[in-house]
């Protein structure tokens, strides 16, 4: 079993639901993002979502499309990320942690170099924003020889055919896009989502992660309640970006933000 | 078109052309997809439509354009005999709005109240918003701040005809980060809103969908220059940014293997400076925008900035049937630099009394450099829009205040 299939199975058992933080990867700087990573961790969160940084990303945002362009203005690149996951590693063994990206810098490495590389860093899973479940095949292959779990998305628009098919493809669990929009959005409508869940339950035995426009404790608690777990990430890189002239206060700021929606969420 | 029975049956039904196209988009967007290539299935087994299309080209968008002889041109360079496809007689003043009337009519078709779409130069965004106008749809269109910056005509002609131009700040603030921006608003508003991607690029089906639109201007051109030449051209000429004026006038000459395909890049300021926009010369196969086709790109796969005199050509890709096109030898793509295409702006204007837009200026800049090597053959040059839009930019680079 995968250490993302673990955990969930583990939280499962503890009627307990995941909490998963978002923040990208050289923003500021990479030694400010290693130890944050860390204290995200010790602030309460069950698996880390790390973004690669990347010159067009069409699917996000106005924070996260920041902290890219800060993280990119810094040097950062999928090399850089995955040295921050290595250091990440020497001093915790345990949460899994998850690439998130576009599929260009994952290409330029070479999709199998790539999935050598992320391995032996300590990644556990990946998820290809603009990837979908059809052109795969290749990466997916590489990264089940490493371990590493292929996460899909799905979206509101995904017809109930398709949900089965993202199921057959997807490993460690599927992520469920909350709404029709862009990470960072403000329409998140809870019965929407829960709607969509049911549909996404009755094709899928994997859990069933969502994210998009999740902002605060009551938002990550709402949703938590029909999910399997949570992913917050514009709410967070925002507050990275309000710090950004302080990286030293960082770790700090955020491990007290995911503490607070930890206990909104377990309440 | 290729006909029946032809070798050249591109792309897949899953909309690949060799190993380049396919559909790299958010998964919140496939539905929207799957709907407009259904759609346009539909449209094109409909009679209807396509006879409310051919109208439409022939009374509002004033097709045909002329094949012209370009006798001065041709007299000149002492070298081909030189033929303009007159796109730049189209309304609106290019090649852009065979594309748009043809998009304009699916979205009616799909019920869609809105239309948004990216635009450059402001050709595109202009096309995008005179159909708006006419079909009674809203319209944004997303531009980068840097090219509303260049092209102020054009986008204060885009509020007159009642669209909205919405800044784009971010990445490089041009044409690619304006596709990333639309996708945005797509990805938001799909329920209402049909994307008019105005280049043969981007998720299938918009690669096959503009390139059959823009499919007439080859199929004009080939039965003009049968009537006027009284044989096939040897060699077609085209500028290719996204390249849709060359796939459509390049398309219907596909099976006729003894005529030769030539698409210019921007070469910018010469393709060693690196500071050009000339993916198929100088790029390597990755995936934006939705599909896999030759890019300028970094080691690390981040998408490179991109430089042309020209802001319709200033675009880090190139449709994915260009790249599976050079693959496999059928076309052939060169570049020419900022100069020879200014150079080649100004000839047109002082021979023939016609004004090139800077891109097609590019086409017709490779045949005056190429002139010797191309004697007595017969040679049609897309003139892909008019360059009344690019005076600023000439006067400026003159020194001349307007």
């Amino acid at each position: 079993m995968s250490r993302i299939a673990a955990t969930l199975q583990g939280l499962r058992d503890q009627g307990r639901r995941a909490l998963v933080p978002f923040i990208t990867a050289g923003d500021p700087n990479l030694e400010a993002t290693a130890l944050t990573l860390l204290a995200l961790a010790e602030g309460g969160a069950d698996m880390l979502e790390l973004g690669i940084p990347f010159s067009d990303p069409e699917a996000d945002g106005p924070a996260i499309q920041a902290a890219s362009e800060r993280a990119l203005a810094a040097g950062a690149s999928l090399a850089g990320a995955l040295r921050c996951v290595q250091e990440f590693r020497l001093r915790n063994g345990e949460t899994p942690m998850i690439l998130m990206g576009y599929l260009n810098s994952i290409l330029a490495m070479g999709e199998s170099a790539f999935a050598e590389r992320a391995a032996s860093a300590g990644v556990d899973g990946l998820i290809v924003v603009n990837l979908p479940p059809e052109d795969s095949q290749a990466l997916r292959e590489a990264l089940a020889k490493v371990g590493i779990d292929l996460i899909l998305l799905a979206a509101p628009t995904t017809s109930d055919e398709r949900l089965s098919r993202i199921d057959q493809a997807a490993s460690g669990f599927i992520y469920l896009v909350s709404l029709k929009g862009i990470t960072g959005a403000d329409h998140l409508d809870v019965a929407a989502v829960k709607h969509h869940l049911g549909r996404l339950r009755q094709r899928t035995r994997l859990p069933v992660l969502v994210g998009f426009g999740i902002k605060d404790g009551e938002t990550a608690r709402a949703v938590a309640q029909h999910a399997d777990g949570v992913v917050i990430g514009a709410a967070l890189v925002s507050r990275m970006g309000a710090l950004r002239t302080e990286p030293e206060a960082i770790p700090a700021a955020l491990r007290r933000v995911v503490r607070d929606i930890r206990r909104a969420m377990d309440r | 078109m290729p006909q029946p029975g032809s070798n050249y049956a591109q792309p897949s039904q899953r909309g690949w052309f060799g190993q380049h196209g396919g559909r790299f988009v958010a998964e919140t967007l496939i539905h929207a997809l799957d709907e407009l290539e259904a759609v346009y299935a539909a449209a094109q087994a409909d009679a209807q439509f396509q006879a409310e299309f051919a109208q439409d080209l022939a009374h509002y968008v004033g097709r045909p354009t002329p094949l012209y002889f370009a006798k001065a041109l041709t007299e000149r360079l002492n070298g081909p005999q030189i033929y303009l496809k007159r796109e730049d007689l189209n309304h609106t003043g290019a090649h852009k709005i065979n594309n748009c009337v043809g998009q304009a009519l699916l979205a009616r078709r799909m019920g869609k109240p809105r239309v948004i779409a990216e635009t450059g130069a402001g050709q595109h965004g202009v096309a995008t918003a005179t159909v708006a106008a006419r079909f009674g749809l809203d319209c944004q269109i997303y531009m980068g701040t840097e090219d509303i910056a260049r092209q102020a005509l054009n986008v204060y002609r885009m509020k007159l005809l009642g669209a909205e131009v919405v800044p784009v700040r971010s990445g490089s603030k041009t044409l690619k980060d304006a596709m990333n921006e639309a996708l945005r608003d797509w990805v938001t508003h799909v329920d209402d809103t049909h994307y008019i991607i105005g280049t043969v690029a981007g998720p299938h089906p918009y690669p096959k969908l503009v390139r059959d639109f823009q499919a007439v201007i080859g199929q004009e051109a080939r039965s003009q220059c049968l009537e006027l030449a009284g044989r096939l051209p040897d060699a077609l000429v085209a500028c290719v940014g996204g390249g849709s004026n060359a796939l459509g006038l390049f398309h219907p000459f596909i099976d006729d293997e003894e005529v030769r395909l030539v698409g210019v890049e921007a070469g910018g300021l010469g393709l060693e400076t690196g500071r050009h926009a000339a993916p198929l010369n100088a790029g390597a196969v990755g995936v934006l925008h939705g599909n896999r086709t030759y890019l300028m790109q970094d080691a690390d796969g981040r998408i490179s900035p991109t430089h042309s005199i020209s802001a319709g050509l200033d675009y880090p890709g190139v449709g994915p049937e260009h790249s599976h096109l050079q693959d496999i030898g059928r076309a052939e793509y060169s570049s020419v630099t900022d100069a020879e295409a200014l150079d080649a702006f100004r000839l047109l204007n002082r021979t023939e009394g016609v004004m090139p837009a800077l891109e097609s200026s590019h086409a017709l800049a490779w045949v005056v450099r190429e002139a010797a090597a191309l004697a007595e053959q017969v040679v049609i040059v897309n003139l892909s829009g008019r360059g009344d839009k690019d005076i600023q930019t000439v006067a400026d680079l003159d020194g001349t205040r307007l």
